[in-house]
């Protein structure tokens, strides 16, 4: 690049330097310290787009959606004080989730940070247990590399959120502007070597000698786009995968070899086959409590091998027997094509009979007067062609989504797995649309999450992004419900939640809403939705009572798994199902 | 057990904080953390002296560090030969009658008087950790009013473990990322 330096203002180099790292759609919300990048951003109109939120919250999970959508850095940007800490839960989700996104915030002019002035905030020390890195830019003359390495920060290694705190006055100061192109000089962020060869030689030998080994992919498969080199692995020895919640998507659900998430809500016969197993192979995750339950009982036979390019997550909550600290998918190649070919037909036949015992108390095909979840979900399933976009939000319907949705493609789930942070999902998927044109997108949320970011419809209907936006209404915080129900002697101490009528309220934001309660009608209510262009809204209503399962309770072992009742539980599915299993 | 950390951390501001919030927030116990200019300008070093029973979570310390974007590096020397150094100031009421056993003991530590008020004397010493927890045991008998310790710094024996420029010389046994560190910290 030969650029001839000119003369700019902190506030133009924000907006220059955004545009030579790619950056399409920033997502903000304007304020007295951040006025002159704004002012500046007038001469900018036509090289990026700007979406005003409506609460910084929201901007953050924006910026998050759309990295997570499309493996870029996302950017969002707030004012100083009140603006600035509206931000601390998006930068806690991604940073727990993974996701590369850059905020910048404006802050007090440097003669007076430390005063307590009007709207100040220490960012910084506030943020930096939920950032990656962050940044207090003092001097104009670093403003464009502190940007440049921010965006480097963000999107590396483990990629992770990053803040760039930016007082007034350095906006306003003028320097010469010339975007450095020297390769970026942090000697303190070690990215991982080479794995050597003697590592390798031992991951295959360990691969080749179980008879029981699983797959475990997680957020990193996606992260590291070693979708294919998984599946690979897979196949040339005959592997099954089981997936984390974060994991879905990096390996086809519809594929023999895929089992289904793991965990606390995952399906029983993958949990019972981690308990079983002699080998886990866990790509890219982090052994999250919510995977493990007890880790005095997990998977106590098996061996274990640990890819992970973040070496703090190695040894932390799992003790493992080969660490690889290196990028997933460079590995993933150098082991495959030295494994022996395997069929491995006792495991997977032992796996496929403990999957047919669960078949059979399938929720799906129970009969009830009342619309349950898992078959609202699984009609989205059906009306999408299992292609959409999904994201959802965090509770029951979070769970449900997971087991009935299944997903083929990477980057089509898009969900707050470990800060589980209700609201989440409708600005992402606002975020995640100014990357996705081609699938349809869908939210699936519950009432009460909704109601977390519900403002951030108005800025749906302003950018008209094309998000379909399914409510599942039981009229309850409907997971914190079931761990009353099942922990604390049906005590439902505040989780009954009301809402508003949602398709009054959708057309109040000039934006189209349907309400459905059977299960015949979803379909047809779905395809008004997908003929309309722009935002809509369908409010499923659903049994008030239902609950997810199977369940490992916190902290209990993993093969210690609460089954759905048997007959149904509500009593009038109990004679279909008797039927049926006959 | 007690585990020394060697840090080479970018001499930026909030560094500091950075590393405090870092120990605080994974719940690591710190016994003491010392820091100053290093040989190279732009790098200081710090001696993290950290408490924890765990093998693991010990590990999990180490890499937790190297893991901030300004920790250039970290050596976990807590088994290797070092040469260690603590520094005390200790001030005691001492009647004229007590100069006299004041000065043997304190020679006897190879410490020395560096003031004397009217009824006071403050002591300084300088020296491994135990030999100054000895110290101040034998200083007991006389009345002990103020009391500093700087906490412990280390330096590794035998050949010179570089800085150069910002960057440290990296030695695969010495500080840098490697599985085997990942794999055999026991
Ligand atoms: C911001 C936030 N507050 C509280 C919680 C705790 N919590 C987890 S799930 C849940 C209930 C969610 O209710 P709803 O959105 O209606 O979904 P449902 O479980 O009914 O499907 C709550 C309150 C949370 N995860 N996030
Ligand atoms: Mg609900």
């Amino acid at each position: 690049m030969d650029e001839k330096p000119k003369k700019l203002t902190g506030a133009e180099i924000v907006w220059e330097c955004l545009i030579r790292e790619g950056v399409e759609v920033v997502f903000g919300y304007p304020g007295g310290a951040i006025l002159p990048t704004y002012d500046a951003f007038n001469k900018y109109r036509d090289k990026v787009h700007h979406v005003l939120v409506r609460h910084e919250q929201g901007a953050t999970h924006m910026a998050d959606g759309f990295a997570r959508a499309s493996g870029k850095v996302g950017v969002a940007m707030a004012t100083s004080g009140p603006g600035a800490t509206n931000m601390i839960t998006g930068l806690a989700t991604a940073m727990m989730d993974s996701s590369p996104i850059v905020c910048i915030t404006g802050q007090v002019p440097t003669a007076v940070i430390g005063s307590d002035a009007f709207q100040e905030t220490d960012i910084i020390g506030a943020t930096i247990p939920v950032t990656k890195h962050s940044y207090l830019v003092m001097k104009v003359a670093e403003l464009a590399s502190t940007i440049r390495e921010a965006f480097f920060v963000a999107r590396t290694g483990r990629p992770g959120p990053v803040l760039i705190d930016l007082p007034k006055d350095v906006q306003n100061a003028v320097t010469e502007f010339k975007y450095p192109d020297a390769p970026i000089d942090l000697p303190g962020y070690h990215l991982p070597k080479e794995t050597s060869d003697e590592y390798i030689g031992q991951f295959v030998q360990m691969v080749d000698d179980a008879e029981k080994p699983l797959i475990f992919a997680g957020h990193g498969v996606l992260l590291s786009n070693a979708c294919k080199e998984v599946m690979n692995l897979a196949q040339k020895s005959s592997i099954p995968i089981a997936t984390t919640l974060l994991g879905i998507g990096g390996v086809p659900d519809s594929h023999p070899l895929v089992l289904g998430m793991m965990g606390m809500h995952g399906e029983a016969w993958v949990n019972k086959a981690i308990q079983d197993a002699d080998l886990l192979i866990a790509c890219g995750m982090r052994f999250d409590d919510r995977v493990t339950g007890n880790l005095k009982t997990y998977s106590p036979n098996s061996k274990k091998i640990h890819i992970e390019i973040d070496a703090s997550e190695i040894n932390k909550n799992v003790q493992v027997d080969l660490a690889v600290h290196a990028d997933l998918a460079t590995v993933l190649r150098q082991v495959t094509p030295r494994l022996e070919n395997r069929e491995r037909k006792e495991w997977r036949k032992t796996i496929s009979g403990w999957r047919q015992e669960s078949k059979v108390r399938d929720v799906q095909s129970f009969e009830s007067d009342s619309l349950l979840g898992a078959q609202a979900i699984r009609r989205i399933w059906e009306g999408t062609n299992g292609k959409a976009l999904i994201i959802s939000d965090v509770g029951q319907h979070q769970m449900l989504e997971a087991q009935y949705y299944e997903h083929d493609d990477p980057r089509t789930l898009i969900t707050s797995g470990g800060l589980g942070t209700m609201g989440f999902s409708l600005p992402a998927a606002i975020g995640a649309s100014f990357h996705e044109k081609q699938r349809e997108i869908w939210v699936v949320v519950g009432d009460g999450g909704i109601q977390m970011t519900i403002m951030e419809l108005a800025t749906a209907v302003q950018e008209n992004v094309n998000i379909n936006i399914a409510i599942i209404n039981n009229g309850y915080l409907g997971m914190v419900r079931q761990w009353q129900q099942m922990f604390y002697d049906a005590r439902y101490a505040e989780t009954p939640i009301s809402s508003p009528d949602y398709v009054k309220l959708a057309e109040a934001y000039g934006m189209s809403g349907h309400r459905v309660d059977k299960l015949d009608e979803i379909i047809p209510t779905m395809k008004k939705a997908q003929k309309q262009e722009g935002p809509t809204l369908i409010e499923f209503v659903v049994e008030q009572n239902d609950m997810v399962y199977p369940m490992v309770p916190a902290g209990a072992d993993l093969h210690d798994m609460i089954t759905r009742p048997d007959p149904s539980f509500m009593g009038n599915g109990e004679k279909k199902e008797k039927e049926r299993i006959k | 057990m007690k585990q020394t950390l060697i840090t080479l951390v970018e001499d930026k501001p909030g560094v500091l904080n950075r590393i405090a919030s870092l120990f605080r927030r994974r719940n690591f116990n710190i016994e003491s953390l010392v820091v100053g200019h290093s040989e190279t300008p732009g790098v200081s070093r710090m001696t993290i002296v950290a408490d924890e029973k765990d093998a693991h979570k010990r590990g999990n310390i180490y890499f937790n560090l190297l893991k901030l974007v300004n920790v250039v590096a970290v050596k976990d020397v807590s088994n290797l030969p070092c040469v260690s150094r603590e520094c005390l100031l200790v001030k005691v009421t001492i009647g004229p009658d007590e100069l006299n056993s004041l000065n043997t003991i304190t020679k006897q530590f190879g410490a020395r008087i560096v003031d004397m008020g009217a009824e006071t004397a403050i002591v300084e010493a300088v020296d491994e950790e135990e030999t100054i927890n000895e110290f101040v045991e034998a200083l007991e008998p006389f009345n002990i009013t103020e009391l500093t310790r700087t906490g412990k710094i280390v330096m590794r024996c035998g050949k010179t473990h570089r800085v150069s420029g910002t960057r440290i010389n990296t030695q695969p046994d010495d500080i840098m990322w490697s599985p085997e560190q990942v794999s055999s910290y026991h």
